[in-house]
Order: structure tokens, then C-alpha cells, then sequence
């Protein structure tokens, strides 16, 4: 069964919703990351590049990349919402975002599978 | 209407935002900093991994006085928002939304994030 609440658009709830699980993901991973070179600290090129060349490691730094652009997005979509008001300016500057974190993404990628 | 008679007190420098709302737009502030030198860190990040010679400088841009600037206010910035972040949740979660545990925690956010940040910048140094 479908229940519809007739007030409020309820709109924001997925993006909401989104902001918060892309957090809890970088959280998780920044904790373990950061614990991890407190831990064995690499000190030269090969170690630092050892940190990265697991299939898993990479796997959970795109999933950390991917969960930043997308929280970033709706933090940066927030912000245009709050203080640029001529809609075509908004609108402008929100595509411009979308299109540099799409090619964040695409970059992160590269950067990870080409070490 | 006398709608429009409303007093509107909108002057960023004489407001007086209680601490609560000063992590609030520190959170904002924070959050921005980060996505706009995003380029920066991926940057750095390519380049330590892309060859012993790339790793070697962006070794030497984290020992310069102004990478090491850089570091510092990114940390602040992620450490902040991260602390800011975690407050939220709990807020979210109907935890801590007491008017007086409220402003500690939001305290707390504060000198967590100047203390991590007084770490980062004596072992960078």
C-alpha cells in the first residue's frame, strides 16, 4: 500500500537521505584509511603506491570518490539553492557543477587504474 | 499587510550567531572550501602515484611553506565538516537536540576540530 501525505512535497527526501549515507560511507572509510597510515606509515613512493594497488583498495577508494562527488552535489546544489536567486544564473552555475564533478569522478578512475 | 514592516536584521558583521549556528556555517563554509579545491588534492593525488618522480614533488609541495598551508586548511576543513557531520547525524537521530547539550556538543565540534587541526599542523611542522 502506497501512502501519500497530501502536505508537503516531500521532494528533498531522497537527496536528504543520500547526503546522509554518502556521509556515513566517507566516515567509515576516512576512519579506516587514516587509522591505517597512523598504523604502517608508508615512507616512499613503492610503499604509497603498495597502499593503492589492491583490487579491493581501489574498489573502496571509487566508492569513497563516488560517495564525495554525489554528497558534494547536493551540498553545492543546497548552497546555489540558498543564495543565487535568478533562476537562469542557478541553473547555470548547478550544470557547471554537475559537469566538473562528473569529470572528478572520471578522473578518480584514471588515477586508480592507472598505477 | 504590516507584514512588510517586519524588522529585517540581515548585517553579517553585527549578527551575533550563537554556537550552534557558528559550526552550522563553518559546516557550509567548510564543505565549499573543499569542493572548490577538489582539483587540487585529486591532483596531488595523481601525481604521488603516478611515478617515483611525481611522488617525489608532491613530497616537496607537502614540505613547502605554502603546501603545507594548504594541508592545514584543508584539514581543518575536512576535520571540521567531519565533526560538524557526525553532530548532525546524531541530531538526526533525535540525540542531543537538548538546548544545553546542543551547544556543548557544538562546542566540542569546535575544539575538535582546531585540536585535530593543532596535531595536523605540529607534525606537518
Amino acid at each position: 500500500m502506497v501512502t501519500r501525505v497530501v502536505t508537503g512535497a516531500h521532494y528533498g527526501l531522497k537527496d536528504w537521505l543520500v547526503q546522509r549515507v554518502t556521509a556515513l560511507i566517507m566516515a567509515a572509510y576516512s576512519i579506516l584509511f587514516v587509522g591505517a597510515m597512523l598504523v604502517c606509515t608508508p615512507g616512499d613512493y613503492d610503499e604509497w603506491r603498495a597502499v593503492f594497488s589492491p583490487q579491493w583498495m581501489r574498489l573502496a577508494t571509487l566508492l569513497f570518490f563516488l560517495s564525495l562527488f554525489w554528497h558534494a552535489w547536493i551540498g553545492m546544489r543546497d548552497i546555489l539553492m540558498d543564495y543565487v536567486s535568478s533562476t537562469a544564473a542557478r541553473l547555470g552555475l548547478q550544470v557547471v557543477v554537475i559537469l566538473l564533478l562528473v569529470a572528478y569522478a572520471a578522473w578518480a578512475v584514471q588515477i586508480l587504474w592507472s598505477i | 499587510m504590516p507584514q512588510s514592516n517586519r524588522p529585517k536584521y540581515l548585517n553579517l558583521v553585527q549578527i551575533r550567531l550563537p554556537l550552534p549556528g557558528l559550526v552550522s556555517i563553518l559546516h557550509r563554509i567548510s564543505g565549499f572550501g573543499m569542493f572548490a579545491l577538489a582539483w587540487a588534492m585529486l591532483w596531488l593525488l595523481q601525481s604521488s602515484l603516478q611515478s617515483a618522480d611525481g611522488y617525489a614533488q608532491a613530497a616537496g609541495f607537502a614540505q613547502s611553506w605554502f603546501g603545507k598551508l594548504f594541508l592545514i586548511g584543508i584539514g581543518w576543513a575536512f576535520m571540521h565538516h567531519f565533526f560538524a557531520g557526525l553532530r548532525f547525524l546524531l541530531l538526526d537521530a533525535h540525540l542531543g537536540t537538548e538546548l544545553q547539550i546542543a551547544r556543548r556538543s557544538s562546542g566540542l565540534v569546535l575544539v575538535l576540530g582546531i585540536l585535530g587541526t593543532l596535531v595536523l599542523g605540529v607534525s606537518l611542522w
